[in-house]
C-alpha cells in the first residue's frame, strides 16, 4: 500500500495554510501507510539564504551548540530551530555543501534530511497524526508539499527508510509500489558518484532522477527516464524547488487522483484525501494516465 | 425517501440499515448524503431499493449488488460494482480501475469514462460506458456484454473467452486472442437494447459500433459446451 498526498499552490493566498491542508490530507492517508510518515514542505527561498535539515535520535545532546558549532565550521552565520527529533539550520546559500560536509564531522550520527532554499524534509515512524503533531506541520506555510504515509515492503521500518527521500538540493520524492531492480541500479548510480544512505528501493528511483537532473536533464525528462530504467510498480510524486510531478508505471495499479482548480493543484492516492480541500466539488478530478509525465511549476 | 447522512452516522450503520432491507419493504428509496470518498459505500445488497448516492466513492462501492439500483452522483474508486450479481449500478461521473470486474449479471453503466481493467473476468454482466475505458479493459473476460461508445486503450479483451465487446471508437491494440468479428442482426439487436438500457440510445446507434469477441485459439473451445457461455 502506502499513500501519497501532494499540494501544489498557484493562489499565494492559501500559503500559511498549506501545512494544515496537507496534514489533514496525510492523516485521511492513515489506513494506506500506519508505521511511519514524512512530509516535504517548500517555504518561499529568501535569497542567499540556504536550509538544511537534520535529524538526530539524541536531539538534546546533539543539537544544543550544533548552530554555534556550524557557524564556527563553514565561517558563516547559523541559526537553527529544533523541533523535535529534527533541526532546521539556516545558513548562507554558498555555505551550503560546505555545511553538509561539516555535519559529517561535527555530528557523525545525525542524517540530513535535505538541504536547498526552500526544501525542509520531516519523517519519523509512528502514525501519520503523531508524526505530524510532532513536527507542528499544520502550523507550517509553503508554496507546495509532499506526503507520504508508509506500509513498509522493501526494507525496514526505520526513520531513514521513511518517505520522502532527499537525494539532492530542493529535490525530493515519494513512492507507492516496489521496484524489483533497484539493487542493481543502485550498483550503476553509486559507480556514478551517487550516495545511499539505506538499501530501501525508494531512494533509488529518487537517486536516479537526481542523477538525471545533475546529467542536465529537464524534470520531465529524468521522470521520463524512469520508465524505462526502473522495473516494477510505482506511482512516484517528486518535488522541486519550482514545483512537482508525478508518474505512474505502464501497468498503474497503484491509484492516483488529481484535482486542479484556479488555486491549486491536488494529488492523492485517494479520492478521500482530498475531500475538505477547498472548492474541490468543483474542481478538475481525474486519474493520471499510465506511463505518463505531468508536472507543475511556477 | 430516506436520508442517511454517512459522515454523522457512519459506513457499519449505513451498510447495517442496508442489509436488513430483505425481500419486500416500504422503504424502497434511499438517498446517502456526504460520501466524501469513503470504501465499500452500499455493498453486498439484496433488496428491490433504489439507492442514491450524493457525491464521489472510493473502493468497492455497490460490490456484491443484488437486485438493487445504485446511483452516484459524481465519480467512483475502484472496484465499483465487483462482483456484481443483479440489479443496476449508474455511476454519473468517472470509475477508477476493474469496474465491474468478476460480475455475474445485472446492468453497469458508467456515464464519463472507466480506467484500467474495466469488466476484468467479466462472467455475465453488462457494462455501458458513455466514455472511454483504459488498458487491459475485459482480461480474460467469460461471459456478458461490454459496450463503450469511446475509445479503448490497450490490449483489450486480452484471453478473452465468451464476453461480446462493442467499441464505437478506437482501440489502441487488441489483446492475444482477441479479434474483430461481424456485426449481425442479433447483434445489433442486443446492442439497441443495452443502449437503450445504459441511457446511452440518444448518444449512440447500434451501427456505429465493432464487435469484438475471442479467437478461440487460445482456450479449448467446445461447440458442444457453446449454450453455457
Amino acid at each position: 500500500m502506502c499513500g501519497i498526498v501532494g499540494l501544489f499552490l498557484k493562489d499565494p493566498k492559501l500559503e500559511p495554510q498549506l501545512g494544515a491542508m496537507l496534514t489533514d490530507m496525510l492523516i485521511t492517508m492513515t489506513d494506506r501507510g500506519p508505521d511511519s510518515a514524512g512530509i516535504a514542505i517548500y517555504g518561499r527561498p529568501e535569497k542567499g539564504k540556504a536550509k538544511l535539515t537534520v535529524q538526530s535520535a539524541n536531539p538534546d545532546a546533539d543539537f544544543a551548540t550544533l548552530a554555534d558549532d556550524l557557524g564556527k565550521a563553514i565561517a558563516g552565520k547559523v541559526t537553527g530551530v529544533v523541533k523535535d527529533t529534527h533541526m532546521v539550520l539556516e545558513l548562507p546559500e554558498d555555505r551550503l555543501e560546505a555545511a553538509r560536509h561539516a555535519m559529517r564531522d561535527l555530528r557523525p550520527k545525525a542524517k540530513v534530511m535535505s538541504a536547498g532554499e526552500g526544501i525542509e524534509i520531516y519523517k519519523e515512524v509512528g502514525l501519520p497524526k503523531d508524526v505530524a503533531a510532532r513536527f507542528e506541520v499544520s502550523r507550517m506555510s509553503g508554496t507546495h508539499g509532499i506526503g507520504h504515509t508508509r506500509m513498509a515492503t522493501e526494507s525496514a521500518v526505520t526513520t531513514m527508510g521513511a518517505h520522502p527521500f532527499s537525494t539532492g538540493a530542493d529535490q525530493c520524492l515519494v513512492h507507492n509500489g516496489s521496484l524489483s531492480n533497484h539493487n542493481s541500479v543502485r550498483r550503476v548510480l553509486r559507480q556514478a558518484g551517487m550516495t545511499f544512505e539505506t538499501e530501501n528501493d525508494t531512494e533509488v528511483a529518487a537517486a536516479f532522477i537526481s542523477h538525471k537532473l545533475q546529467e542536465g536533464a529537464k524534470l520531465g525528462e529524468a521522470m521520463e527516464a524512469t520508465l524505462t530504467d526502473l522495473d516494477g510498480f510505482f506511482t512516484f510524486v517528486v518535488g522541486t524547488k519550482n514545483g512537482f510531478g508525478v508518474v505512474r508505471d505502464p501497468i498503474a495499479c497503484k491509484p492516483a487522483v488529481m484535482a486542479e482548480t484556479d488555486q491549486y493543484v491536488a494529488f492523492g492516492s485517494e479520492y478521500r484525501a482530498m475531500v475538505n480541500l477547498p472548492g474541490i466539488d468543483n474542481a478538475r478530478v481525474w486519474e493520471p494516465e499510465p506511463a505518463t509525465v505531468y508536472f507543475w511549476e511556477r | 425517501m430516506q436520508t442517511f447522512d454517512l459522515a454523522a452516522q457512519g459506513l457499519r450503520a449505513l451498510n447495517s440499515t442496508l442489509h436488513g432491507l430483505k425481500g419486500q419493504t416500504n422503504q424502497t428509496a434511499w438517498e446517502i448524503i456526504n460520501p466524501k470518498g469513503a470504501h465499500a459505500i452500499a455493498v453486498g445488497l439484496d433488496a428491490p431499493v433504489d439507492v442514491t448516492v450524493r457525491g464521489s466513492t472510493g473502493y468497492y462501492c455497490a460490490g456484491m449488488n443484488k437486485q438493487a439500483t445504485v446511483r452516484v452522483k459524481g465519480s467512483a474508486g475502484p472496484g465499483v460494482a465487483e462482483n456484481m450479481m443483479s440489479g443496476t449500478v449508474i455511476i454519473d461521473g468517472d470509475a477508477s480501475q476493474y469496474a465491474g470486474a468478476t460480475g455475474r449479471g445485472g446492468l453497469l453503466v458508467i456515464k464519463g469514462n472507466a480506467s484500467s481493467r474495466c469488466g476484468i473476468s467479466m462472467k455475465g454482466i453488462d457494462i455501458v460506458v458513455h466514455g472511454s475505458i483504459g488498458h487491459m479493459s475485459a482480461f480474460m473476460a467469460q461471459s456478458g456484454n461490454m459496450v463503450v461508445l469511446g475509445d479503448a486503450g490497450e490490449a483489450l479483451g486480452d484471453s478473452l473467452y465468451e464476453a461480446r465487446l462493442f467499441v464505437r471508437g478506437s482501440v489502441k491494440s487488441l489483446g492475444a486472442d482477441c479479434i474483430e468479428k461481424e456485426m449481425r442482426p442479433e447483434h445489433l439487436a442486443l446492442l439497441a437494447d443495452l443502449l437503450k438500457r445504459g441511457e446511452a440510445d440518444h448518444l449512440a446507434k447500434p451501427e456505429e459500433f465493432k464487435r469484438y469477441g475471442s479467437a478461440r485459439k487460445l482456450y479449448t473451445f467446445n461447440i458442444d459446451n457453446a449454450s453455457s457461455y
